[in-house]
Order: structure tokens, then C-alpha cells, then sequence
């Protein structure tokens, strides 16, 4: 499993990077980046399924 | 000129009714079931959707509704109004395509990390209004905490003093209500807010510092300066958008803890979960609903929306949404997964988030290490705001237990 992060979508409210900054960040105008690449521990899957349920965007899909 | 009493709001709503102000909450439930597209004469023509994808939908749709301006009133931009898509206070009242040139000016100032950095200022103004309330055991959560701290934060962004925070709170209420008042004598009612922000734009001009009235002044779009009219806008803006937004979230969070002892005992003995209190007290009691203007006759989930009719805006009734929420109408201040649209959805995401978080946050933190149980002091009234940001103006209550 992996982190998809639609950009255009991104608006910035910051709910990912402020759940999972082991896995998100931000640029400098607050814009979501995803910081891990490939895939995701057991562990980061936990956190990316709450930063992704918790995007008012729907900006984040956690799949293949 | 007051506006007549509401008898059904599916067909004659008004945001600014007493019924609405006093607890909008049940009306919503009532219209989402019943409408769930509520419509009204009034204003000039308005529609009041209730549901999450009808709010989300609007939100996202900049095609049809246009953000020209956000404040409902019984007036419509005239012709000597800016026009869209700059309008009057950049970047809130712009469309596609300057929306986005005017937001990205103000983004990096109200990123995560610059406005991280305010932690210690808020904590210590926090502490400084906490220390003012003294041992009394009366207090007002709303008059003598939670409307100072968005004010001392604002004029710091803006290297404006600190002791025109109660002419803020003024400006505001002149922008946000009246808003039933004759289009003239709500013009008439604006030329203090004039009076105030033009002159601190033209001494920043001659004297720059590092805030935000003389970053605006130094940006540029597109090798050129922004006009006065842009300057002026977002500083309006920032200062009427900034302000009793974050007080109402302040106090309605203050408020629903006097309200609910065992959430309130649970966050004292459990400080680690006011992150995800904070998220729901942001969903549960979102202060601020929107508008938009219909930009030209237009179907929508069949209600046959007209040209310059308003949309009422609510992310409140969003977020209440059983659709959208489990338990929607239940504050879980443990709540795991909760995608509020408290800060808005789509392009016009609130600015001001990170900012408004951090305030809502230190402000909670602070309050709950000083008094650890209290209650509504019932021998004084409670009373709500009117209009499109609603939060606790009078938050009378009894301090029962302190640290």
C-alpha cells in the first residue's frame, strides 16, 4: 500500500501533516507533500488511514 | 428596519432570526430532512442548503457562484463596486483566475511554521488575561478571554497596536451585522473602518516594519505593486475575518465544556486528547457560514437558483450532517476520523487555520491548567452573535474548582 496525494485537490488545511509528520509536510504555502516513498509499514498504514480519513478534501487515497 | 419573525424556515428562512441564533442546530436537522434546500424572499432571494454534498458541491463550484461578496445583506455589489474577480476584500471575495494570485501573496505568512512561531505570544497573552481574571469566581469566558486573544494576535500580524483591538471588535460588528439596514445607511456605517485602515496603510507606506500591511505594500503581481483598493481589502479582511471567528470557536468550546462536566473532567485528567477536542468542537460548533451569489439563472439539485440570489453557506449544517458524520449530532471529543469542513472546503479554504488552531489550542490548553471545573453561572444571560459567525458574546460562569 502506498500514499496517493491528488495536489489539485490539496487545499492546505494541514490534517495530515499535523497527524503524520512522519509522513507528510508541507511546502511554504502550507500545500501537502508526502515525505515516505514506496510501501508502507503496518505501522504507516495506521497513520496515513487517519491523515486520509481525516481530509476534508478527500485529497489522500491510501490503495495499490 | 428589522426583519419580520420567521414562522417556517424551509420557506422563508433567516440566518439572523432569533430561533436560528439561539440554536440553529435542530432547524438544520429539520430542513435537512424536510428540504434539504431551505429558500427565502428575503434578502433579495437566498437558498440555505443543509446537507454536506450540497454545501461541498457549492463550495467546489466556482463556475456557478460566484464569492464577489460573502456577507449577506439586503444590498447587491452596485456598479461602483470593485469588480469581480479582485473584489472588495482579496482574496475571500476574488474568483478564478486572481483568487489564487491574491491568496498565494498571503499563504506563506499563514503557513504552519511562521504562525508556529506566535506560540509563545498567544501562550503568554493567554496567561496575562487568566492572571487579570484574578481568583474571582465569577467570570465571562467571552468579554474577559476569548474575544481578546484574536485581537492581540491580529494587530501583531499587522503591526497595528494592540490597544485598537476594541476599535477591531467594532469594525466587525459594523462589517457582520446590520446587515439588514438600508444599503446606504450600511455605507454610511463603514466609514469608520475607512477611517481607521487607510491612514495605517499610508504611515506604513513612510514607515515599513515587518507585518503585514508593509508585506502587502512591498508585494507585487507581476512587477506590479498592488493597488490601494487590494492593500485595503485584505487588510479588512484579515482583521474582520480574523477576529470573531476565532472568538466564537474560543467560547463555544468554553461554552460546551461548562455545559458537559464529563468532557470537561475527561480533557482535565487527559490533556493529550485536546487536539482531537479541538477538531470537534470546530466541527460540532463551526462558527462561520459562508456566502456565494448565483451567478446566472441556474438549476440546482432542482431548486431553480436566479441570477444574484444568495447562497447561504453553511458549514455548520455540514457538519451535522448524519450522511457525512457518524453520531453527527453527538460531541465525541475523541472523535478519529472527522473530515469538518469548519474552515471551509475548495479554493477558499480559511486563510486563517493555522492561526485560528493555535489560538483555539493555547487558548483551551491554558484555560483548563487554571480552572478545572466550572458551570454556566445561570443568574446572567448567555447570548449568541447574530449572523454569519456565530459564537458566545456573553459567557457568564462560575469557576467551582481551580489549580
Amino acid at each position: 500500500m502506498r500514499i496517493h496525494l491528488d495536489t489539485e485537490k490539496c487545499q492546505g488545511h494541514g490534517r495530515c501533516y499535523s497527524l503524520a509528520p512522519d509522513l507528510f509536510d508541507c511546502d511554504d504555502l502550507g500545500t501537502a507533500v508526502v515525505v515516505v516513498t514506496g510501501e508502507l509499514s503496518d505501522e504507516q498504514l495506521a497513520k496515513a488511514n487517519l491523515a486520509a480519513g481525516n481530509c476534508p478534501e478527500f485529497a489522500i487515497r491510501i490503495g495499490d | 428596519m428589522i426583519n419580520p419573525p420567521v414562522e417556517d424556515f424551509a420557506t422563508d428562512f433567516d440566518h439572523t432570526d432569533e430561533a436560528w441564533v439561539a440554536d440553529p442546530y435542530p432547524i438544520m436537522d429539520d430542513l435537512r430532512e424536510r428540504c434539504p434546500v431551505a429558500h427565502s424572499d428575503r434578502y433579495g432571494g437566498l437558498w440555505a442548503p443543509m446537507t454536506y454534498d450540497a454545501v461541498a458541491a457549492i463550495a467546489n463550484d466556482t463556475e456557478h457562484f460566484t464569492s464577489r461578496t460573502v456577507v449577506i445583506n439586503n444590498g447587491r455589489p452596485g456598479d461602483d463596486a470593485l469588480p469581480a474577480p479582485i473584489g472588495v476584500a482579496p482574496p475571500i471575495s476574488s474568483d478564478p483566475p486572481f483568487h489564487e494570485i491574491a491568496r498565494r501573496l498571503l499563504l506563506p505568512a499563514f503557513a504552519p511554521r511562521p504562525i508556529a512561531a506566535l506560540e509563545p505570544f498567544t501562550r503568554e497573552l493567554c496567561n496575562q488575561l487568566l492572571d487579570e481574571m484574578g481568583d474571582a469566581d465569577l467570570v465571562d469566558a467571552s468579554v474577559q478571554y476569548a474575544e481578546h486573544i484574536p485581537v492581540g494576535l491580529i494587530a501583531k500580524l499587522c503591526g497595528l497596536p494592540a490597544e485598537d483591538g476594541e476599535q477591531f471588535r467594532e469594525f466587525v460588528r459594523i462589517v457582520l451585522e446590520g446587515v439588514d439596514l438600508p444599503t446606504e445607511e450600511r455605507i454610511a456605517a463603514f466609514q469608520p473602518v475607512e477611517d481607521y485602515i487607510v491612514p495605517a496603510i499610508v504611515e506604513r507606506r513612510e514607515n515599513p516594519d515587518d507585518g503585514l500591511i508593509s508585506y502587502l505594500l512591498d508585494a507585487e503581481i507581476m512587477g506590479e505593486k498592488l493597488s490601494d483598493e487590494h492593500v485595503f481589502g485584505s487588510i479588512l479582511l484579515l482583521i474582520v475575518a480574523g477576529i470573531d471567528t476565532t472568538w466564537s470557536a474560543i467560547g463555544s468550546s468554553i461554552w460546551h465544556l461548562a455545559n458537559n462536566p464529563d468532557d470537561l473532567e475527561r480533557l482535565v485528567a487527559h490533556p493529550e486528547l485536546l487536539p482531537s477536542a479541538v477538531e470537534e468542537f470546530l466541527r460540532a460548533y463551526a462558527p462561520v457560514s459562508m456566502a456565494r451569489l448565483v451567478k446566472d439563472d441556474f438549476e440546482f439539485q432542482g431548486c431553480p437558483m436566479k441570477k444574484d440570489d444568495w447562497i447561504f453557506l453553511s458549514f455548520p449544517a455540514a457538519n451535522r450532517d448524519p450522511k457525512a458524520f457518524d453520531n453527527a449530532d453527538e460531541v465525541l471529543i475523541d472523535r478519529e476520523i472527522n473530515r469538518h469542513s469548519a474552515f471551509g472546503l475548495g479554493i477558499h479554504r480559511c486563510l486563517g487555520s493555522n492561526l485560528a488552531r493555535l489560538e483555539m489550542t493555547v487558548a483551551l490548553e491554558e484555560w483548563l491548567k487554571r480552572y478545572t471545573k466550572f458551570e454556566l453561572n445561570a443568574s446572567e444571560p448567555t447570548t449568541f452573535s447574530q449572523g454569519q459567525v456565530r459564537g458566545p458574546r456573553q459567557l457568564p460562569l462560575r469557576i467551582l474548582e481551580r489549580k
